[in-house]
């Protein structure tokens, strides 16, 4: 295992608000980590951050050494560090398949102008994107529903296609904005299952999540800020009986972090 | 749609629109519709640009602008510097494409109806600079614009010169349908293409675009120079067929007008902008004869349409379609 993803004193100002302060952690190759906080801890703002949708106040980024922080966020995808969204965000307009085979954008070859005039290249990306996107609606089991659109899905498929849509463009580090938000029981297990499975495929995941049961469950290591700057890190039975983190969930650790 | 009706429907329309209609209107002695019809002709080409900006997700109210600089350097091109108008024909339309990279790259950062607001403004620039430019005229405009002349190629003549005709009205007619057929069916591969689903993905929603490694910035000012390029064009050829241009040829009533026509025709639809433009401009004419009313009686059906098809026209062609598909289930 080695650093794959080094945050090194990342801050974030938004006028005299600091909603992230000096926070410093480094991701591992193929772990899952995730980071938790209450409400306002500055979760999203660091993950808009390492994604490079936010410019940095202060510190950096680094993946594999090298400096990633404030490029345009298109070009910190093409790096391999692709972002899926907070609240369901996909192309509504179009059909499950064309959502999926869309986001191969990233692994096309060729040109925009060898689109139009369907040039060798095009054609070969295109036939092979149709695959790739198949096999992923496979995999995470959305084969079924592909050629429906998108904005009849109900909300676990959607979870499902975002990350898809996530996987398509073959990333190294897929950041996951509370995949399991508003999900039931049941509904969180299987998701639990494929955030795995998107792992065992080489794939290393950051996720936010609200949800404690899950993340004790699925993470190899957990970041908790609190107030944007960084409480505590370590493995979920760490994080559990950490003082300061049952402190930051005051009245509510029981439920919320399962002791 | 199978490939052979595909064909044969592409064939039916291009014999309609080259060959069906000048045989009417010789058949009927109505020689206005040919003016008529090449305005719409060309207008149309002005709104497919703007229909491509409308599907990248911005609403576009500047088109005339582009239309008026196009007409302009196609007048001061031919009239100034003895250029052939079939040279200056593409000059004016990559100068638009140009200039509207400048514009767009700052510009096109806003969404909605900061973007629509700022190309409306877009308009009265352009007729303010025609106005005030040492080389356009003032408000005089260039008038006395010689109609295009021959194009030779090896001493054989593929097209003659205009002036030469006994009636330039066909000739201008077949001019401007050939570039309107160009022009959608540029519009029609584009939007088939990927790069049609990534202007549509911009639409949909610009941060994922950009999450999954799409250059919206770069998208974005590709779409605009397109939809500029097309009206550049058709300002341009409309130059050429008025004979002259001024710096009120483009108002923001037709830039407004270029936007009404997608929007009638249809935002979804490829050909939607060149149906918008037929009805639209037929509609207007129409409502000639009840004067003072015209503008009240055109809004209220315009209004009403855009109520009742929220989709345009062409969306009830589909509708139907998919309605019979359902119903075979």
């Amino acid at each position: 295992m080695s650093e794959l993803l080094q945050v090194i004193g990342l801050t974030k100002r938004f006028g005299g608000l600091t909603a992230v302060n000096n926070v410093s952690f480094s991701v591992q190759e193929h772990e899952i980590l995730s980071v938790i906080g209450p409400n306002g801890a500055g979760k999203s703002t660091l993950f808009k951050l390492i994604a490079s949708f936010l410019r940095t106040s202060g510190g950096e980024v680094r993946f594999r050494g090298e400096r990633i922080s404030n490029l345009a966020p298109h070009i910190t995808a093409r790096k391999g560090i692709v972002r899926t969204f907070q609240e369901t965000t996909i192309f509504k307009g179009m059909t499950v398949r064309e959502n999926v085979v869309i986001a191969h954008h990233l692994r096309s070859k060729a040109s925009l102008f060898g689109f139009f005039i369907e040039s060798p290249a095009a054609a070969r990306d295109e036939q092979e994107f149709g695959r790739s996107a198949d096999q992923i609606l496979e995999f995470l089991d959305l084969g079924e529903i592909k050629n429906e659109v998108a904005s009849n899905l109900p909300q676990g498929h959607l979870r499902a296609l975002g990350i898809a849509i996530g996987l398509s463009t073959d990333p190294t580090v897929l950041l996951l904005d509370e995949p399991f938000a508003g999900m039931n029981h049941d509904e969180t297990r299987r998701a639990v299952e494929m955030v795995r499975s998107v792992r065992d495929r080489g794939v290393t995941l950051l996720l936010v999540e609200h949800d404690m049961s899950a993340v004790m469950k699925i993470s190899d290591r957990i970041v908790v800020l609190n107030f944007g700057e960084k409480i505590a890190e370590g493995t979920p039975e760490e994080i559990q009986s950490n003082e300061s983190v049952i402190e930051a969930y005051l009245g509510i650790e029981d439920e919320s972090i399962g002791l | 749609m199978t490939r052979t009706t595909k064909i044969v429907g592409v064939g039916a329309v291009l014999a309609i629109l080259l060959v069906g209609i000048p045989a009417l209107i010789n058949i009927s002695g109505r020689w206005d519709l040919y003016y008529t019809l090449t305005s719409v002709a060309l207008l149309s080409i002005a709104s497919g640009g703007v229909w491509l900006t409308f599907y990248i997700g911005r609403i576009n109210i500047g088109q005339g602008a582009y239309a008026l600089m196009g007409g302009y350097v196609s007048a001061i091109l031919v009239v100034k510097y003895g250029v052939s108008f079939w040279l200056t024909l593409p000059i004016a339309g990559l100068f638009c494409g140009a200039v509207s990279v400048l514009i767009g790259i700052p510009i096109l950062r806003l969404r909605g109806v900061y973007f629509a607001m700022i190309t409306l403004v877009l308009t009265e620039v352009a007729r303010l600079s025609m106005l005030a430019l040492p080389i356009t005229n003032g408000a005089k405009g260039i008038t006395n614009i010689p109609l295009p002349g021959a194009v030779e190629v090896f001493g054989l003549t593929l097209i003659p010169d205009f002036a030469t005709l006994s009636n330039a009205k066909p000739a201008f007619y077949y001019l401007s349908i050939v570039l309107m057929i160009l022009c959608f069916a540029g519009l029609y591969r584009l939007v088939n293409s990927r790069l049609g689903k990534l202007c549509r993905s911009l639409q949909q929603n610009e941060e994922l675009a950009s999450s999954i490694g799409v250059n919206i910035a770069y998208l974005r000012v590709v779409a605009y120079v397109i939809s500029s390029f097309l009206g550049g064009i058709g300002g341009a050829t409309f130059a050429a067929i008025s004979q002259s241009v001024y710096p009120s040829s483009f108002t923001i009533a037709d830039s407004i007008n270029f936007m009404l026509n997608c929007f009638l025709g249809g935002l979804g639809y490829v050909f939607g902008p060149m149906l918008g433009t037929l009805v639209l401009y037929f509609g207007w004419d129409l409502l000639f004869q009840t004067g003072e009313f015209q503008l009240l009686i055109f809004s209220t059906v315009l209004i009403a349409l855009i109520l009742a098809l929220p989709n345009g026209l062409l969306s009830l062609r589909f509708s139907k379609a998919g309605k019979e598909s359902v119903g075979r289930e």
